[in-house]
């Protein structure tokens, strides 16, 4: 079995509008239009990721919270309706996936050798949490690929961001080393956006753009800050400074799914490319895609 | 009186699916089995839940689908198994709960979709304090960015719902006290509180609980979000909530039917009886007047037994 690689990292956030907006025939709600910025995004990323091989789709979601350690989805196959708590207007999904038991297990296994604190999923009533439906959606939306699914550990709030950070650290390295000795190729995606500060409030037509900006100028700066950063290929400099970004902007990566990522593909030197950036109800989203060997 | 009982009650997955693993879970079950006899015993309407396990982004949802039916599964306790579900929602009242919220100027909408997610801790209070569905219920969300305004709102909004329709109901809110989980896998007969800080202002809360008052208790809450909670949401909401649908007052009988730990988490199971007379210490004046109805003299009228008599006529402008 040759060696497995990590082929390429993603900031694939998750707003359930995006899929909304799609119209996939998955989708319940149906949309005029909407969040094109964004959609278009996705686009170039689908096109890019086109051009790779690839066999799994490792997400790390912060929909999917657990606070006694990492959780990894081990069951082979779900299909269920996933309704978004918060947006069920928008997303009533209906789901067919499939998971790559071995690579999760082999990576809660690598995860609970570093220390960490690891649980299988093993029940088949589980509900898919959304922000790993709409990543994995936008990035393969014929869903050919099988997926791994991993919890986002509520450290930042039980402790603070450095200790979160920490074990993301290491979640990171165990990916890394088990995607590896699996002889998979794999692609990450980290599933969440950047600030994170919502409007409690949505116009009569949801995707009325006109009604669609970033929820502050603060959170605009930072978001700017950080793709600054993963443009210039300064990884490190952006996780040292995650704590400050994540209290000031509301942001999402309080979740440790970046953090992970960058973990896992060793702090990338190279430049990021990024497809786009819009908001959503106010938050800040990046699809960004962190690829060393380009065609 | 449109509440004619309240309600605080813990909602993790081990009251239904392994209460037996632990002494004190079997206890709080307990406990729960008796909230379910004593409601048993009311003559209301409705179960009017707020529940912290429902967190929201646009405003307040509020559910409306009169009987939400799915298999649920805890996104953290997936091990213990499954819960399936059935409930009994008072779409009607549900609709109004809406209206009033909306002419107080919240964003409020009600939720009717099929396979929408019921929280964890509605799911568990409803399997066990009203598992034949006897009564319906209407359950709202906990606005993840709301504040203490916004919550008395919300509770002032569902108590005029309720009067509006003529209905009798039950409040409950669905939360734990502290709420910090143990973050390694323990062995059940192993838990306990997670921190004896913890513990202390559980039981301080209690002690407010126990004496009927429930305002006071609300109006520590800023105080316990800092102490005693992980703090996830921007404010601990529940007992507005409830204080506010039950009249904003401390003129309760208070019941600790059960205080145990769940997972490191404080489960307590309390009752909250409206009572005609207050008890004695007291912090904050219990009315909450749209009109200013002169001297309460809350300072004097000490009577023989200790307690202080006050006027109940709450929120009536007086000459």
């Amino acid at each position: 079995m040759s060696k497995g690689k990590i082929v390429a990292g993603v900031l694939a956030p998750h707003p359930p509008h995006l899929v909304y907006a799609e119209n996939p025939p998955q989708n319940e709600p149906k949309a005029e239009c909407g969040w094109e910025t964004l959609r278009w995004a996705y686009e170039r990323l689908r096109k890019s990721l086109s051009q790779i091989e690839y066999d799994v789709l490792i997400v790390h979601s912060p929909h999917w919270r657990t606070q006694i350690g990492t959780h990894f989805l081990g069951v082979p196959h779900f299909k269920s309706l996933s309704v978004d708590p918060v947006f069920p207007n928008l997303f009533r999904y209906s789901y067919d996936l499939k998971v790559d038991v071995e690579l999760a297990e082999a990576i809660c296994k690598e995860a609970a050798g570093a220390g960490l604190e690891t649980q299988m999923m093993r029940n088949k009533d589980f509900r898919i949490d959304y922000g790993t439906i709409v990543s994995c959606h936008m990035t393969d939306p014929q869903w050919r690929k099988p997926i791994v699914g991993i919890s986002s550990n509520g450290a930042a709030r039980y402790f603070n961001m450095d200790v979160m950070q920490a074990m993301m650290f290491k979640l990171g390295k165990a990916t890394r080393a088990a995607v590896e000795k699996s002889g998979r190729r794999a692609v990450l995606l980290s599933s969440n956006s950047l600030s994170h500060r919502h409007f409690t409030k949505e116009p009569d037509v949801v995707e009325d753009m006109s009604f669609e900006h970033i929820n502050n100028h603060n959170q605009y700066l930072w978001d700017m800050k950080m793709i600054d950063l993963m443009k210039r290929g300064r990884t490190r400099e952006m996780i040292d400074i995650l704590t400050d970004f994540t209290e000031q902007a509301t942001a999402e990566t309080e979740g440790g799914s970046l953090t992970w990522m960058m973990s896992a593909l060793d702090f990338p030197k190279y430049p990021a490319e990024v497809h786009g950036y819009g908001t959503v109800i106010g938050t800040g989203n990046a699809v960004v895609e962190w690829r060393e060997v380009r065609p | 009186m449109s509440c004619v009982k309240g309600y605080v009650l813990p909602g993790l997955p081990h009251l239904v699916l392994t209460p037996d693993a632990n002494p004190g879970w079997k206890k709080v079950r307990q406990a729960m089995d008796k909230v379910r006899e004593q409601i048993k015993a009311l003559d209301v309407d409705v179960l009017m839940i707020y529940s912290t396990y429902w967190p929201s982004v646009i405003g307040h949802q509020i559910q409306a689908n009169p009987s939400p039916e799915w298999v649920h599964v805890d996104d953290e306790f997936h091990a213990l198994g499954s819960i399936p579900y059935k409930l009994r929602i008072d779409a009607e009242l549900a609709k109004a709960y809406v209206d009033t919220a909306r002419a107080r100027k919240l964003t409020a909408r009600t939720i009717n979709y099929q396979g929408f997610p019921v929280d964890t801790g509605s799911v568990v209070v409803s399997k066990l304090v009203n598992p034949d569905n006897r009564l319906p219920a209407v359950i709202v969300s906990s606005n993840i960015y709301s504040d203490r305004a916004e919550t008395l709102v919300l509770g002032k909004a569902a108590r005029e719902a309720l009067e509006k329709q003529g209905k009798r109901a039950v409040a409950i809110a669905v939360t734990s006290l502290s709420n910090r989980l143990h973050e390694h896998k323990i062995d059940p007969k192993d838990d306990k509180i997670h921190s004896l800080k913890d513990q202390e202002w559980n039981q301080k809360f209690l002690e407010f609980l126990e004496a009927g008052r429930l305002e006071d208790a609300a109006q520590l809450s800023r105080q316990f979000h800092r102490e005693a909670r992980v703090n996830k949401v921007a404010n601990f909401k529940p007992f507005w909530w409830l204080a506010s649908i039950m009249g904003q007052s401390n003129l309760y009988t208070g019941e600790i039917l059960e205080y145990q730990p769940i997972y490191g988490s404080g489960a307590a199971v309390v009752g909250l009886t409206p009572a005609a007379r207050a008890a004695r210490d007291l912090e904050f004046d219990e009315a909450d007047p749209d009109v200013y109805s002169g001297e309460r003299n809350v300072l004097g009228g000490n009577t023989t037994d200790g307690d202080v008599e006050l006027d109940v006529e709450l929120d009536v402008e007086k000459p």
